[in-house]
């Protein structure tokens, strides 16, 4: 008698019929609504991140003004003081720029202690940070993801050796390897960023390997694999595009201490030099002047405040646009 | 005799015998339960206005699909809910209402009065601690028994569920144990109270077929012996069938349809549990169901497309001697045939999967793949044979690439094997999204802005992007919805049609073969048990092993079923089996069992505190 109990045969043809459509489980795929390539989503997203885009205002801004206002290489120039002519000190060397009334005068961030203006002082040392502070964030970050990446997807031998020579570069203390390696290397800017890639790149490359590790066992990495895809790509168009939050993270961290280290470096003298300056050389140069003449600290604080802020605001907006799955500022 | 009829304004009135009279003992009632999540994109109301009744030695199944607010429901009975559930109604369990009560009687009602048996046993029972830790834990808590005293109970307590030499498992940790003892461990530390009402939801979902009739076997004594009331949440109507008294079907937070287990599941009146049962599969019925049609002959002279001689695959572990996943299986797969590989868990089905993608090299013995011996052969060798074979596995949220468009994972194969330019690859994905029945502007979105069938049926794509002569389906259709599984499978046995391609059909669902496949293996343990052509394997076993796998397998009519698990039961007995019961006396359990702590007063003012809130 069961027989009798068999519901009746659905509709043969294939498209669902109206009651399947009526009761169906799935979400049916919103058409109006626009569909986006996978460029212009994490761009829609980035715009609309109102923290990034601030942060993008300030820091555009702060480097424009960095590079434009003394000139840099073919850059030129329209500011009419250079960072190394002292002048004659005016008032004490105090800052000359006013908000109400608005005027800039003669010197808007005061002069120094022997009359150099202060405004191109810090310009110059804006521009070494950030030259420093973004090859240094690149760099190191190119090289952290690839280590990372080798020795989490062909494990064995490779991540033996690779993972070795990252405990061994995080044992040495930073500040001491970066100063030898910097007096070796000589002191131009880019051999400064050089180094200081050289010893930085050792978090993500821990960062990254963990996620490739857990990575690696997915499905759709399983399934890559066996349609035939080459490890090259799989590592490069499955993986790493899956860990782009952790490495632009990484990355803006990276860019922010830099330019701490920067300026312990110089400090120590071991970093740039004068008559060249840095963000970090001005602040430990006039930091016994923080009494007397407090502009000479604030002006290349509030730089380093500024750029280290914004470029971590920048990090979150682009983890969150890279993000497809935390869609949490569109709409 | 319940009758259900449409009233004017479409909703379903309900009457007679079926469901509870006022007067009747209840042990857990939801009376107008309707909840609501607030979340970052708005309110999301998840239940709306459920009244439903549990009596005791009742089972009553609460059937629905993914999202139908099911397992929310039985939630509130225990106030589990997270703190963004907004909860309206009244849900009464043992006589207490559920919503006014302080978290520390809360807390004695958990357990006490009604107790959860949960999905997925491993991450129910905490890993770090003894299996006896954790029920000798529960009744501790509740002041049922003590130290010495309770570390007795609780080997009686497994013992009375099944679990051989209790004694010695007492001490085990979870992983030690298989999934079906687990579960009786879970099933143990939940009657470890003698609690009014088991909440079980989907308790044999994450179980092998024989290990779910088992359990379900138990279930079954537990309310007939100890005359508990049991709230069964399931998506399986074959289970339903198996166990329920009365079923109320939900949908979209509302239930649709109620009654006894006999008028939904073979008179049903509303149209989604007339579809939800004309898409299950059902055991013995074979082909021609659901509208998919599979040719049954294939060509005997067709060119082979896997012919496995002796294949051993090992997987090496270290400090120890290898483990053989796949022991001396031999069979092969023609051209255009499909081949159901069928087993349990453990059975080394998905291991030769693997192989023939190339994934897992072979120790030993042949795998001709397409003409080619592919055991030993180098990576770049493997290549060329990798375009003609497509691949499908089992989750279809974890093989596509989150980062990756649909039309690019679906272009993917084209890519890789440097197929056609940037305009034929895209006129290709059109072609495919066609037949797998998607609309063509999915193409730049997500994956995730898809549901789980659109997503499967994305992978099917994929897999056919190359039009391989091989296709290796690893449970594509395990982690669906039976409505949504209806569906992939008819455009898979279409697809298969217009291309002809030979399969090799993973699966641990025997109904899903019985409809598909042309030929079956059944394996165990590593080795080839019983292999054959559907109708032989399916209607006439021979060996014990498939026959107990073919009588265990649930079918979705409570009469037929009863009748099967009568079979069954007659099967185990020939065979020596033992068959699965509560090994106790009913008066006797409820004896040993008794609180020896007195309950306080329990009704008093909503603690605000803890807890979701309540209106």
């Amino acid at each position: 008698m069961t027989d009798n109990h068999r519901p009746d045969e659905p509709d043969p043809t294939p498209v669902a019929s109206p009651v399947e459509e009526a009761y169906s489980v799935e979400k049916p795929i919103d058409l109006s609504q626009k569909s986006y390539s996978q460029g212009q989503l994490v761009r829609r997203r980035f715009f609309r991140h109102k923290g990034a885009m601030v942060s993008l205002f300030v820091l555009v801004f702060i480097t424009g003004m960095a590079f434009t206002s003394i000139g840099y290489g073919i850059i030129p120039s329209w500011w009419d003081k250079t960072f190394y002519d002292a002048g004659a000190t005016v008032d004490g060397g105090r800052p000359t720029l006013q908000l109400w009334p608005f005027q800039i005068g003669e010197h808007p961030f005061g002069q120094d202690t022997i009359g150099k203006d202060y405004f191109a002082l810090t310009m110059r040392g804006t521009q070494r940070s950030l030259i420093v502070a973004f090859t240094v964030g690149l760099l190191s970050t190119v090289l952290g993801t690839i280590v990372g990446a080798a020795a989490g997807f062909y494990r064995g031998w490779v991540e033996a050796i690779l993972m070795r020579v990252t405990d061994l570069f995080i044992i040495i203390p930073l500040l001491v390897l970066a100063a030898v390696l910097g007096k070796m290397a000589g002191g131009g800017i880019w051999s400064l960023a050089l180094v200081l890639s050289l010893v930085s790149w050792t978090g993500l490359a821990r960062l990254v390997r963990g996620e490739v590790l857990s990575l690696r066992e997915r499905e759709f990495v399983t399934a890559a694999e066996a349609i035939g895809t080459g490890s090259g790509r799989v590592i490069f168009k499955h993986i790493l595009p899956n860990t782009i939050g952790t490495i632009i993270v990484s990355a803006t961290l990276t860019i922010a201490t830099t330019i701490l280290l920067e300026s312990a470096l110089s400090f120590l003298n071991f970093g740039v030099r004068p008559p060249d300056t840095s963000l970090g050389l001005l602040i430990s140069t006039y930091q016994n002047a923080f009494l007397t003449r407090p502009w000479l600290f604030w002006w290349p604080g509030l730089m380093i405040l500024g750029i280290a802020l914004s470029v971590n605001f920048l990090g979150d907006g682009l983890r969150d646009a890279f993000d497809p799955r935390q869609n949490r500022t569109a709409d | 005799m319940t009758t259900t009829t449409q009233s004017d304004s479409g909703q379903p009135v309900y009457t007679g015998s079926g469901t509870p009279t006022g007067d009747e003992e209840v042990v857990l009632g939801f009376s107008d339960v309707d909840v609501r999540f607030k979340t970052e994109f708005g309110s999301v109301h998840a239940v709306k206005g459920v009244d439903l009744k549990v009596r005791p030695g009742e089972v009553v199944a609460l059937v629905g699909e993914s999202g139908s607010g099911k397992s929310v429901t039985s939630m509130t009975a225990m106030r589990l809910l997270p703190r963004n559930a907004t909860i309206g109604g009244q849900v009464d369990v043992a006589g207490k209402e559920v919503g006014r009560l302080k978290e520390a009687s809360m807390r004695r009602l958990r357990g006490n009065d009604v107790a959860m048996v949960f999905q997925e046993p491993m991450t129910a029972l905490n890993p770090v601690l003894t299996v006896g830790t954790q029920v000798v834990e529960s009744m501790e808590l509740h002041g049922v028994a003590r130290g010495a005293s309770a570390w007795k109970r609780a080997i009686e307590l497994l013992g009375m569920v099944g679990i051989p030499e209790p004694e010695r498992q007492m001490k085990k940790y979870p992983h030690e144990l298989s999934g079906g003892q687990r579960q009786r461990v879970v099933i143990a530390i939940a009657i470890s109270c003698d609690p009014k009402v088991i909440i079980a939801d989907e308790p044999t979902t994450a179980l092998d077929v024989t290990v779910q009739a088992d359990i379900l076997d138990l279930l079954r004594s537990l309310k007939d012996k100890l005359n508990t009331g049991i709230l069964l949440i399931t998506h399986n109507m074959g289970v339903v069938a198996d166990m329920a008294d009365r079923v109320a079907v939900m949908f979209k937070g509302e239930i649709v349809e109620r009654g006894t287990v006999e008028e939904v599941l073979l008179h049903p009146n509303h149209d989604y549990t007339k579809m939800l049962l004309g898409s299950v599969p059902r055991m013995g019925h074979g082909r021609g169901q659901m509208g998919i049609s599979v040719k049954e002959e294939v060509d005997a002279d067709a060119p082979l497309a896997i012919e496995l001689k002796n294949l051993v695959i090992e997987y090496q572990r270290l400090g120890k001697a290898p483990f053989r996943a796949v022991d001396d299986v031999s069979f092969d797969v023609r051209q255009g045939e499909i081949v159901g590989l069928v087993g349990e868990s453990g059975s080394g089905k998905s291991t030769i999967g693997r192989c023939a993608l190339g994934l897992i090299p072979a120790a030993s013995g042949e795998f001709q793949l397409l003409g080619q011996n592919i055991t030993g052969m180098k990576r770049g060798d493997l290549k060329p044979l990798r375009k003609r074979i497509g691949v499908i596995f089992q989750d279809p949220a974890a093989s596509l690439n989150p980062r990756l468009p649909i039309g690019e994972c679906i272009a993917e194969p084209l890519v890789v094997h440097k197929v056609g330019d940037r305009k034929s690859r895209q006129d290709k994905v059109y072609e495919l999204l066609d037949a797998v029945q998607l609309p063509r502007e999915v193409y730049n979105r997500y994956p995730h802005e898809v549901s789980g069938g659109q997503r499967q049926r994305i992978s099917v794509a994929r897999a056919l992007t190359l039009d391989p002569e091989l296709l290796v389906a690893d449970e594509p259709t395990s982690a669906l919805d039976v409505s949504v599984q209806a569906r992939v499978l008819k455009i898979f046995s279409d697809l298969q049609e217009q291309f002809g391609f030979a399969c090799l059909f993973i699966s641990h669902d025997l109904a899903v073969i019985d409809l598909l496949a042309h030929k079956v293996v059944v394996l165990q343990n590593g080795r080839v048990v019983e292999a054959g052509p559907r109708q032989q394997i399916m209607e006439n076993p021979q060996e014990d092993y498939t026959q107990r796998l073919i009588a265990a397998a649930p079918v979705p009519d409570p009469l037929e079923q009863g009748r099967r698990r009568r079979e069954r039961h007659e099967l185990l007995r020939e065979q020596g089996e033992e068959i699965v019961e509560l090994k106790v006396d009913g008066e006797q359990f409820h004896q040993s069992s008794q609180a020896e702590v007195v309950d306080v007063e329990d009704v008093e003012d909503v603690d605000g505190t803890d807890g979701p809130t309540s209106r």
